[in-house]
């Protein structure tokens, strides 16, 4: 590794030494707010390296990872990512007396593999660099072990996650068997040269699949979704819902595309059902759940269904189209698991409908942050979710994906009353005898940084909602080269 | 920059209101009123500038050229027409809602403000992009004005009207994009203006799909028969001041929209769907007639009256000639005036009485004179007396369908006799007979006498002298006519002789109106590699 690779790698090299630094001082000095302030510093310091590996940008690390304007526009939203998350943890974490410290290690060392992803251009940190961001996730899931339902989902993301990347290895290893190498791009190259792809090569692709597809809790791997959503801590929920999605999302993109895959009918059809199902059975679902946490989880099957019609609409508007709505897509969840996270007591987490009613009348700064969230997820005007619509809808039409297009349409429909259940919920009056002083939700610790979290969330969807044009542009030009 | 302070004001006077609001809600009414009021008073010096040819004044921004979008804004006098009539039905609003509405007032205002700041940016967008942000833009603060201000059912309601209209919305963006990128494929130039759409050349298949995407959505909102069972819940269930908005505003956004885009965009697919068009309309004035007949809930009565009336406008659009689109557009607005102000009575009783039920009411006319003589005269309006607006928009609508088509305009016109009988009803239910309770009403007083003459003086005017208002109509309907009555006229013959103007599920049957172009279908593969500007 030379000097230019390190530049390159820069963000990941911080990283990991930010992981070491935050677990050597714990060893000396256990307080989790000296934790969190390291972590945040690490992922500033990250970010702040962004331009230093845009200045070699793009480059050849090896042959494992390539960083280019594409790769490092993921790495940057996912460390702004974090960064809210990190701050969401540090509140949420404040209410329980436990070591808590340790917590963010495995946090630096999750966002370590997901940083990894978008840059792979390789199975091997394709793997490593799933296998980095779901071991961490394993235990942060868990994390807090006395509540309900937290060691039930531990066990199930464990033995899924594990199941999974078995397949994942295996699709690797018949690929490797097939063409002998294991750079996309090589593969790329066998696939392109032949015609009718060689059923090896089809079935590694299909069981590589299926483990991104498991990440990407897509139909028909989605069913662990609601309840580790449900059982993990708000925070973690947020991290698993916005950047353990990204990064792999990130990896298929490229794949998908680098690969040449849609260009077999085979795989389009393959990925097309999976898009329809995914919308579909995300939607029907979220219907009947009374958790907002479980009805955000079946959301997000639903709009990786829409975020596939993109991935389907080939050429570079659906590229972009991909990236603006994951972007728009992560602050929104962000943005709403934020509000569950504040809301949340030290008891129980506070994510049933009935914890949210009237709340507009008691909490109008906290619920209509909320609501904010919610619309953009329906994607109503002036929020970033509307331009992401128009986005989807747009590749999918000028690919001239009418079906899937319709069918999204369709399917948004459907979402709408989930949600404004929700937002029925908020503005309906409670009678004065219920709304006594042990239903009003208590100011979490550090709220005014949690509430600064929100405030740049909302900031950032109203302005993608109302001037688009700056983000659009910057996407247009890092998806240009891809 | 005129037409920018048009859809500012309302939207900066209701931030404004909902900020006044939590010290006064007195503050919070005025501000509404002055807000609208200097929208209003913006509007009217065009009035006099309508016979020119084009638009009357422009606006335009760059807002996302990456697709070809432009935040741009032009008036005609059919724009200006109903921008007028959504400020004064906004004022009359906020004024009938003074004492109705107690509770947060600033908010009230602001989802007020916002709706009216959506409706005007519908009247007055040409570029179909942010003409579809406008639509969108007034469902949230409708379904909040529903759902928090409303009656007994109102999250029923308002969840209702949501749905089908996002619903429908979300075909309108699929139709507005799938234009958008047919004319690209055949131009290569990606834009959503109207002006350079007009033009776009299409399939037969891709303009009959197109047509019908933007048909729902306008059909829903109008409401058309079978899209209408959102409209008697969200009108009964509504405040007051949504009610008027909702009918007098809100709905003729659709009407709008099937005269400036559906026939001007897809001629020769609106004149092969003209007749099924047309007997929506027709279903539409008879259906909604007759269920008016089986209400007990006077709002809900009133309601599907008003599904009985803009059945006329989309029987009118869709013969699409001189005498019906006048009509149309006349109805329009006068159906604003009538149907506002028996909302407005119907939220005067409901303010005395406490219930929508006619079977208790009764006997008013003696305590509440002043009521009773309005009452009587909004329902001879409704029902199309000769002398007052209404009159003379069914009168054009039905003699301009009777060229189109003979029986659908002669199943239209008992309609009008329906319209006598439920009209006659409602003053009969609520005013006459003997009173239901011992309990005395007041009669109407000063405001909200005010707000109905206002509405009274406005249907006498265009009854008896329409001249004004169907001269400033005119120049734009007739420009619209121009561009697109010759195709209309050659495909509604050829239909006529029994030859396909298309059929819509061969994409072979082009025959001679429809130009033959590069479909996007035949670009299927090879939008990988288009290069967008």
């Amino acid at each position: 590794m030379n000097a230019i690779d390190a530049l390159a790698i820069l963000p990941l090299i911080i990283v990991a030494a930010g992981a070491l630094v935050v677990m050597l001082v714990i060893s000396f000095y256990r307080n989790q707010t000296v934790s969190a302030l390291l972590t945040i510093i690490t992922l500033v310091t990250a970010i702040v390296s962004l331009p230093t590996a845009g200045g070699v940008a793009p480059h050849m690390v090896g042959s494992l990872l390539r960083i280019d304007a594409f790769a490092l526009y993921y790495i940057g939203l996912i460390l702004l990512a974090s960064l809210a998350v990190t701050v969401l943890s540090h509140s949420y974490f404040e209410k329980y007396r436990m070591e808590r410290g340790e917590f963010y290690i495995l946090l630096l060392l999750s966002v370590l593999g997901a940083l990894v992803l978008p840059a792979t251009t390789h199975f091997i940190t394709f793997f490593l660099g799933l296998e980095l961001l779901s071991v961490s996730l394993y235990v942060m899931v868990g994390y807090i072990f006395t509540k309900e339902r937290a060691l039930e989902a531990t066990i199930k993301y464990l033995f899924l996650a594990a199941a999974t990347s078995a397949f994942l290895l295996f699709g690797m290893a018949l690929i490797y068997a097939y063409t002998g190498s294991m750079a996309f791009y090589d593969v790329a190259v066998v696939t392109q040269i032949e015609r009718t792809p060689n059923p090896l090569l089809l079935a590694g692709a299909a069981l590589i699949f299926v483990g991104a597809g498991f990440k990407l809790s897509v139909v028909p791997f989605h069913q662990w979704t609601p309840d580790i959503y449900q059982g993990a801590p708000a925070p973690v929920t947020a991290f698993l819902a916005t950047v353990s999605k990204a990064a792999v999302l990130a990896v298929v993109l490229r794949f998908v595309h680098q690969a040449g895959l849609l260009a077999h009918p085979g795989t389009f059809t393959a990925l097309a059902v999976i898009a329809v199902a995914s919308m579909t059975i995300g939607n029907l679902l979220a219907l009947f759940q009374d958790n907002i946490k479980r009805i955000l989880a079946y959301s997000s099957i639903a709009h990786f269904g829409y975020l596939f019609v993109a991935l389907l609409s080939a050429g570079e508007l659906g590229l972009e189209a991909a990236t603006f709505y994951l972007t728009v897509y992560m602050t929104a969840v962000l943005g709403a698991f934020g509000v569950v996270s504040y809301m949340t007591p030290a008891d129980r987490e506070a994510d049933t409908v009935a914890d949210y009613r009237g709340l507009f009348w008691r909490r109008p700064a906290i619920a209509t942050t909320f609501a904010i969230m919610l619309f953009s997820l329906i994607g109503l005007p002036l929020t970033a979710g509307f331009m992401g619509k128009l986005l989807l809808v747009s590749a999918g039409i000028a690919a001239n994906q009418w079906f899937l297009v319709l069918w999204l349409v369709l399917n948004s429909a459907v979402g709408l009353y989930y949600y404004l259940r929700i937002v029925v919920a908020m503005y309906t009056r409670v009678d004065s005898e219920q709304s006594d002083e042990s239903h009003r939700p208590s100011t979490p610790p550090f709220a005014l940084t949690i509430g600064a979290v929100l405030t740049v969330l909302v900031l950032i969807i109203v302005l993608m909602g109302v001037y688009p044009e700056p983000m659009l542009e910057w996407i247009r030009l890092i998806t240009y080269r891809q | 920059m005129i037409l920018f302070w048009l859809i500012a004001l309302p939207a900066l006077g209701g931030v404004f209101a909902l900020l006044a609001g939590r010290r006064s809600p007195e503050a919070a009414r005025w501000i509404s009123i002055a807000a609208l009021a200097a929208g209003f008073a913006l509007a009217i010096p065009y009035l006099g500038r309508a016979t020119e040819t084009g638009w009357l004044a422009e606006f335009s921004l760059p807002w996302i050229p990456r697709l070809g979008i432009s935040f741009h804004l032009a008036m005609d006098g059919l724009s200006l027409l109903l921008v007028l009539l959504t400020y004064l039905l906004g004022i009359l609003s906020v004024v009938v809602s003074w004492r109705s509405i107690d509770r947060r007032v600033g908010f009230f205002h602001f989802n007020m403000l916002w709706i009216l700041t959506g409706t005007i940016g519908v009247f007055i967008a040409t570029d179909l992009f942010l003409f579809f942000f406008f639509w969108e833009l007034m469902v949230l603060p409708m379904f909040l004005v529903i759902g928090i201000w409303g009656h007994e059912n109102r999250n029923y309601a308002a969840i209702k009207f949501f749905i089908f209209t996002q619903a429908s919305g979300l075909l309108l963006l699929v139709a507005i994009v799938g234009l958008a990128f047919a004319h690209f494929h055949t131009t290569g130039v990606l834009t959503f203006h109207y002006d350079e759409l007009l033009g776009a050349e299409l399939t037969a298949v891709a303009q009959m799909w197109l047509m019908l995407g933007f048909f729902v959505a306008f059909a829903v909102k109008v409401p058309a028969f079978p899209f209408h069972t959102w409209l008697a819940d969200a009108h009964s269930e509504a405040p007051t001041g949504g009610s008027v908005i909702l009918a007098g505003v809100l709905l003729k956004t659709g009407g709008y929209g099937l005269i400036r885009f559906v026939v001007p965009l897809f001629p020769e697919a609106s004149a092969a769907f003209a007749p099924y068009a047309m007997a929506m309309g027709v279903a539409g004035i008879l259906y909604g007639a007759k269920l008016a007949f089986a209400q007990s809930d006077l709002k809900r009565l009133i309601a599907y009256t008003s599904i009985s009336h803009m059945g006329f406008i989309l029987l009118g659009v869709f013969s699409w000639n001189e005498l019906a689109l006048q009509g149309s557009v006349v109805q329009m607005i006068c159906h604003g005036f009538s149907t506002g102000a028996l909302f407005i009575l119907a939220g005067c009783l409901y303010d005395r009485i406490h219930t929508r039920d006619l079977s208790r009411m009764g006997g008013f006319r003696d305590q509440a004179p002043r009521m009773a003589a309005l009452g009587l005269f909004f329902a001879m309006a409704s029902l199309g007396l000769p002398g007052l607006g209404n009159f003379i928009g069914e009168f054009l609508v039905l003699v301009g369908a009777f060229q189109a088509s003979v029986p659908l305009t002669v199943l239209a016109t008992l309609g009008v006799v329906a319209a006598a009988v439920y009209s006659l009803w409602i003053v009969q239910r609520v005013f006459h007979g003997t009173p239901h309770s011992s309990s005395r009403i007041t009669d109407l007083n000063l405001r909200e006498f005010g707000a109905l003459a206002v509405l009274l003086i406005g249907l006498l005017w265009f009854g008896l002298y329409p001249k004004p208002l169907l001269d400033t109509a005119d120049k734009p309907l007739r420009e619209l006519r121009n561009h697109a009555s010759e195709r209309f006229e050659r495909a509604t013959e050829l239909r006529r002789h029994g030859e396909a103007v298309f059929r819509i599920p061969d994409p072979g049957a082009q025959t001679h109106p429809v130009r033959r172009t590069d479909a996007p279908e035949t670009h299927r593969h090879s939008a990988a590699t288009i290069a967008l500007p």
